[in-house]
């Protein structure tokens, strides 16, 4: 009687589902993938009262929850004040947060409402591997967040973790540390995208490494969530549990720390900037008028890989994916399980693929931690001096790297 | 039909003659298609696959029974067993929640 769900989302919604908002560039850490290469405050950040009108907005919108990351969010000195005047607003929040400002009173304030959720990023089960990414001292931080949440009562906050090749065999170790805090795991898909385009080549999981991972993900099923992000596995068999479909444009949309509205979180440049919500009609306008917007929501065609049996259930895998590693947007993800994307890859000169847009990472040159043997590769400087030493600067958090659709579940 | 994904709690069966309500934490947009529902409290996100749904849903808080309401909708007797499936499915997602008749 009706198109598939899928079908209805892929042409867009009058208004995104959720939506990621970056709300500054600024950060206290420097982690090496950082999608939206933070560090430095932009001085053009959306004010206190801007950010109110867009939640507004939103809330005229009906969107239901906003995820909110940076950078590091709480670092904003008005972070509090516009988390209680979107809840008070029927805007519930998610938010990212590498765990700073996550002190024993703060956890209590936030057990208190059912209109915030939180995320903790970690991507290490040990502070060897966690802080080789996400810089020295950010897993004792992490953890102590948790702890510190957990104490308070807080059920079922979120542990996040970006999949690399170094941490993917410490899914049952994250899964321990979640169940430990009462949390829930979540794991999501490293992307080239900000810095994560410097240490994408040997941070993300090899091809055996992503048959662990779809294998561990579908013997846990909903118990771990994945923000849909893995959708390029079900090329394996069957579907995780999810949407699996790219949102961007759709049903989900990135609003950046001043203003910029772009298809997707992991999509930071010109080519996939939609407006700002500063601009005449603000962020309604930006999503029901914008061109690209509408360009994304027609038909797409399946390009290379039409043809593919699998293609019913990859959709060809994530569009922010194939750009940055200079792939075409309508051929195979560059992580294409059947191998069609490192076939694409090795034929497509590395030196081609575009760069991302901004570039908001701390000038001073973070120094890896003492022993660190993982690679801390970013676009400036050398490597780090291998006798370690004090961190003078670290490298920005990416505090957020949620689909927004993360917990979605077609029921009814 | 209106559900996309089969639900677990179907087989159980629904009280269609008891009267229900949404639950009071979530928040339903109407769309194109239907709905969209989205629970704050367990933060799940679902969908109504048709608008006829929609009215069902929206109707059940003043409504004495899901019965009535899904007749008031213009629900057929043939259709009923795919609505009654339907409202089972919210409920065991907490997403309407049965009212004690006032």
């Amino acid at each position: 009687m009706t198109l598939p769900l899928v079908e209805q989302f892929g042409y867009g919604l009058d208004a995104p589902i959720c939506l990621t908002w970056e709300l500054t560039y600024a950060c206290n850490l420097s982690c090496v993938h950082c999608l939206s290469s933070s560090g430095r405050r932009d001085p053009r950040e959306l004010s206190t009262a801007e950010c109110r009108a867009v939640i507004d907005e939103l809330e005229r919108m009906q969107v239901f929850y906003v995820n909110i990351g940076g950078g590091e969010p709480t670092v904003r000195s008005d972070f509090w004040e516009l988390v209680d005047y979107a809840t008070a607003h029927h805007v519930g929040v998610k938010f990212s947060t590498n765990g700073v400002k996550i002190t024993q009173e703060v956890a209590r304030r936030l057990a208190a409402s059912d209109y915030v959720d939180v995320q903790i990023s970690l991507d290490g089960a040990t502070a060897e591997v966690n802080d080789a990414v996400r810089g020295a001292g950010s897993y004792a931080t992490a953890l102590r967040a948790m702890r510190h949440l957990a104490e308070a009562g807080f059920r079922g906050f979120k542990i996040s973790v970006v999949v690399t090749r170094q941490n993917v065999g410490q899914l049952d170790d994250f899964k321990a540390i979640a169940d430990r805090f009462g949390a829930q795991l979540r794991l999501t898909r490293l992307r080239p995208s900000g810095r994560g385009a410097d240490v994408w080549d040997e941070l993300h999981p090899t091809a055996a490494q992503q048959r662990q991972l779809y294998d561990w993900l579908v013997a846990r099923g909903e118990q771990v969530l994945t923000g849909d992000s893995f959708f390029h596995l079900a090329a394996y068999g069957d579907a995780l549990p999810g949407l699996n479909l790219c949102g961007a444009g759709r049903v989900v949309c990135l609003i950046d720390p001043v203003g910029d509205v772009y298809a997707c979180p992991f999509a930071i440049h010109d080519s996939f900037l939609a407006g700002n919500v500063r601009g005449h009609g603000g962020f309604a306008s930006v999503w029901r008028d914008s061109e690209l917007f509408a360009g994304l929501r027609r038909p797409q065609t399946g390009g290379a890989c039409q043809s593919c049996s699998a293609y019913d259930s990859c959709r060809g895998g994530c569009m922010a994916a194939k750009f940055f590693t200079g792939l075409p947007l309508d051929g195979p993800d560059p992580e294409c399980v059947k191998g069609h994307g490192e076939r694409a890859l090795s034929a497509a000169p590395s030196a081609l693929a575009p760069r991302p847009s901004g570039d908001h990472s701390h000038r001073s040159r973070p120094v890896g931690p003492a022993g660190a043997n993982g690679p801390v590769p970013v676009s400036i400087g050398a490597r780090p001096p291998a006798d370690g030493g004090p961190l003078a600067a670290r490298r920005p958090d990416r505090g957020c790297d949620e689909s927004p659709l993360a917990g979605f579940r077609p029921l009814t | 039909m209106s559900t996309e994904a089969p639900a677990s709690g179907v087989r159980a069966g629904f009280d269609l003659d008891r009267p229900w309500q949404l639950h009071p934490h979530l928040s339903v947009r109407p769309e194109r298609f239907g709905a969209l529902l989205y629970h704050f409290g367990t933060r799940r996100l679902s969908f109504l696959k048709s608008p006829a749904l929609l009215t069902v849903v929206r109707s059940l808080g003043e409504a004495p029974s899901a019965r009535q309401a899904c007749r008031t909708a213009g629900v057929s007797e043939a259709e009923l067993p795919a609505y009654a499936a339907a409202l089972q499915t919210l409920a065991s997602s907490q997403m309407i929640t049965a009212r004690v008749s006032s």
